[in-house]
């Protein structure tokens, strides 16, 4: 990650004028801002080389934002067979009135180039058509295999100039990627870009993965293994592919995740029936017991600021959410209302737990402020859980299963996401069955 | 202890009765434990090598301490190893069910032991709700899924 963040230069430029037009992310978006998004023009066809051609970029660079502000659901991308301006002049001097006619309210447009180092260098506009207006501008270069980057930082300026709020598309998904029987599932560890593009598999599918989460920084990923048939938790380099376990525990450790600081794994361990939560410092290695409880307390996570830990225990007799500080002490429970509650996870903003919620034999995704009030459910289904955040902490993503028949037949697992506000539930595509998904940060940050 | 003792004398009293009023029922009983022979297999002949839990619970019911019980004698007649699977339905979430299926595994380890078998002899390992062994998505389904199963060292 380090070496393609190298590759990408950011330039800013061009104005900064006041927006006429934006959008609440606050509420349930029902009206989705129309856009339309001409497709780039080539400024010097000449130094497109046949490969670089072949990549269609003044089409396909469009396309991958047009994708990504539609999956938001805050965007209406309007048709571009309705376009009636040529993309060299709706980057050069749009015509307002044409954008008016086909009732966009933005347009953006862009410009690529190949420069004398062979980089490619792409411009783009986002215009305010109401106000007849340039709102935002940037040029970025990279090496054009990494276009995909490109449009995803794009998408994440669209995005935070419209909501005021940091975009979630430079980012990467980390998942379970499942093949096989029920009885017999092969999980492997897979990698890929939000938009589903550039999967990966990290894992043959000689052992059970489960659970994989992110270090804060997107290089590491804690997971556990079932290595050997020992349940270890265990750390991936993600750029040099380096695994090892953490901490030298004698028995099961599961359900890892990083601190916010990214310089501890915090995770269960089990022994004697009994599962409490432990922290490893990842440099020196220290293993520090947090909860000390004859009940399984496990899920843990932490708040942003490192201070709190929100964690799944069922020393009440069944599954409920407690918070404490981080040395342990000040248990509270959080889970007031009817119903099993798993899996917590603290929003990067700080100010929501989401988790899952077992009742009358269904399972919701939802979110509650951090003291347990203000629960609110936001999809319901015959079995979901592990939501995970997105980085701006507008977007949870879970993974869903469907009933098996007889032999299990009709049986599959996928991964989906939901705002917050309970609105606009999408599939996100994988090329196997998913579950366990966990968000990145964003990539260029 | 003694008050423990007829709580669960009680329990079994009750159960029996509500097995007897539903005995040409499904195989699973009131208290949603699986007690039908489908998927069980044997560690010798007479030796179950599984028992079944109730939704979310490790405790063992008098037939699955029957069930230990000849475990208990085969392994210290035989001078054999096991390793005992603990394991969970599918209706539970995934760390959870980790944990929960560590201390099922955790209730047949203490109880074999408890029936003279030395510690030395078992080791428990959990699959949480990873192994299910009857895929099907139904109640009885789940009933065969939430077991423990002792395993042989070879």
């Amino acid at each position: 990650m380090k070496r393609l963040s190298l590759l990408l230069i950011l330039t800013l430029f061009i104005t900064k004028s006041f927006a006429v037009v934006t959008i609440d992310i606050t509420r349930g978006n029902l009206e989705p801002l129309p856009t339309a998004i001409s497709n780039f023009y080539i400024d010097n066809p000449e130094r497109f080389s046949e490969n670089i051609k072949k990549l269609n970029l003044d089409k396909n660079l469009p396309k991958v934002i047009k994708s990504n502000l539609t999956r938001s659901g805050l965007f209406y991308v309007l048709d571009n067979k309705s376009y009636i301006q040529k993309p060299k002049l709706s980057h050069l001097k749009p015509r307002f009135e044409d954008w008016k006619l086909i009732k966009a309210q933005i347009m953006i447009s862009g410009k690529l180039k190949i420069d004398d180092k062979g980089r490619l260098r792409v411009e783009f506009r986002l215009w305010d058509v109401v106000s007849a207006k340039e709102i935002e501008g940037l040029a970025l270069f990279a090496t054009p295999s990494s276009w995909r980057r490109i449009a995803h930082i794009i998408s994440d300026k669209i995005y935070q100039r419209l909501t005021g709020e940091e975009g979630y598309f430079d980012t990467r998904i980390i998942y379970v990627a499942e093949s096989g029987p029920k009885t017999q599932r092969v999980k492997k560890l897979a990698i890929m870009d939000q938009d589903g593009a550039n999967n990966k598999f990290l894992t043959l599918g000689n052992e059970l993965v489960l659970t994989p989460r992110f270090s804060p920084n997107g290089k590491m990923v804690t997971y556990m293994s079932y290595f050997k048939n020992l349940p270890r938790v265990y750390l991936l380099n993600i750029e040099t592919g380096i695994q090892e376990v953490v901490g030298d525990f004698p028995g099961m450790t599961f359900a890892p995740r990083f601190s916010p600081d990214g310089k501890k794994v915090i995770m269960s361990f089990a022994r004697d029936g009994n599962s409490d939560i432990y922290t490893m410092d990842v440099k020196s290695r220290r293993v520090e017991q947090i909860t000390s409880n004859p009940a399984i307390d496990t899920s843990p996570s932490y708040s942003p600021d490192g201070r709190f830990i929100v964690f799944n225990s069922d020393r009440s007799g069944l599954q409920q959410i407690y918070v404490m500080r981080n040395d342990g002490r000040g248990v509270k429970r959080i889970s007031r209302g009817k119903g099993l509650y798993g899996t917590p996870v603290w929003s990067p903003r700080g100010d929501l737990i989401a988790f899952t919620k077992i009742h009358k034999g269904k399972f919701y995704i939802g979110v509650m402020r951090t003291n347990g009030t203000g629960e609110r459910l936001l999809t319901q289904n015959f079995y979901q859980e592990a939501p995970s955040w997105s980085p701006n902490g507008r977007v949870l993503i879970f993974y869903r299963e469907t009933a098996g028949g007889k032999k299990g037949q009709g049986a599959s697992a996928n991964l989906w996401a939901v705002d917050i506000t309970g609105y606009n539930e999408v599939k996100i595509k994988t090329p196997t069955d998913a579950s366990d998904p966990s968000w990145s940060g964003l990539l260029s940050k | 202890m003694s008050l423990i003792n007829i709580r669960n004398f009680a329990i079994v009293t009750v159960l029996g009765f509500l097995l007897s009023a539903c005995a040409t029922g499904g195989k699973r009983s009131a208290n949603d434990w699986y007690e039908g022979t489908d998927t069980v297999k044997f560690l010798a002949s007479g030796v179950p090598d599984r028992v079944f839990f109730a939704t979310n619970k490790s405790s063992l019911h008098t037939a699955a301490k029957g069930t230990l019980n000849k475990q208990a004698a085969y392994i210290k007649k035989s001078g054999l190893s096991v390793v005992v699977e603990g394991h969970a339905d599918e209706r539970g979430t995934r760390e959870y069910n980790l944990a929960l299926g560590e201390r099922r595994a955790n209730a047949v380890r203490d109880y074999l032991m408890s029936q003279g078998v030395g510690g030395g002899k078992v080791t428990v390992i959990s699959y949480g709700k990873e192994r299910p062994v009857n895929p099907e998505s139904s109640r009885l389904a789940w009933s065969q899924n939430r077991r423990s199963v002792s395993v042989k060292v070879k």
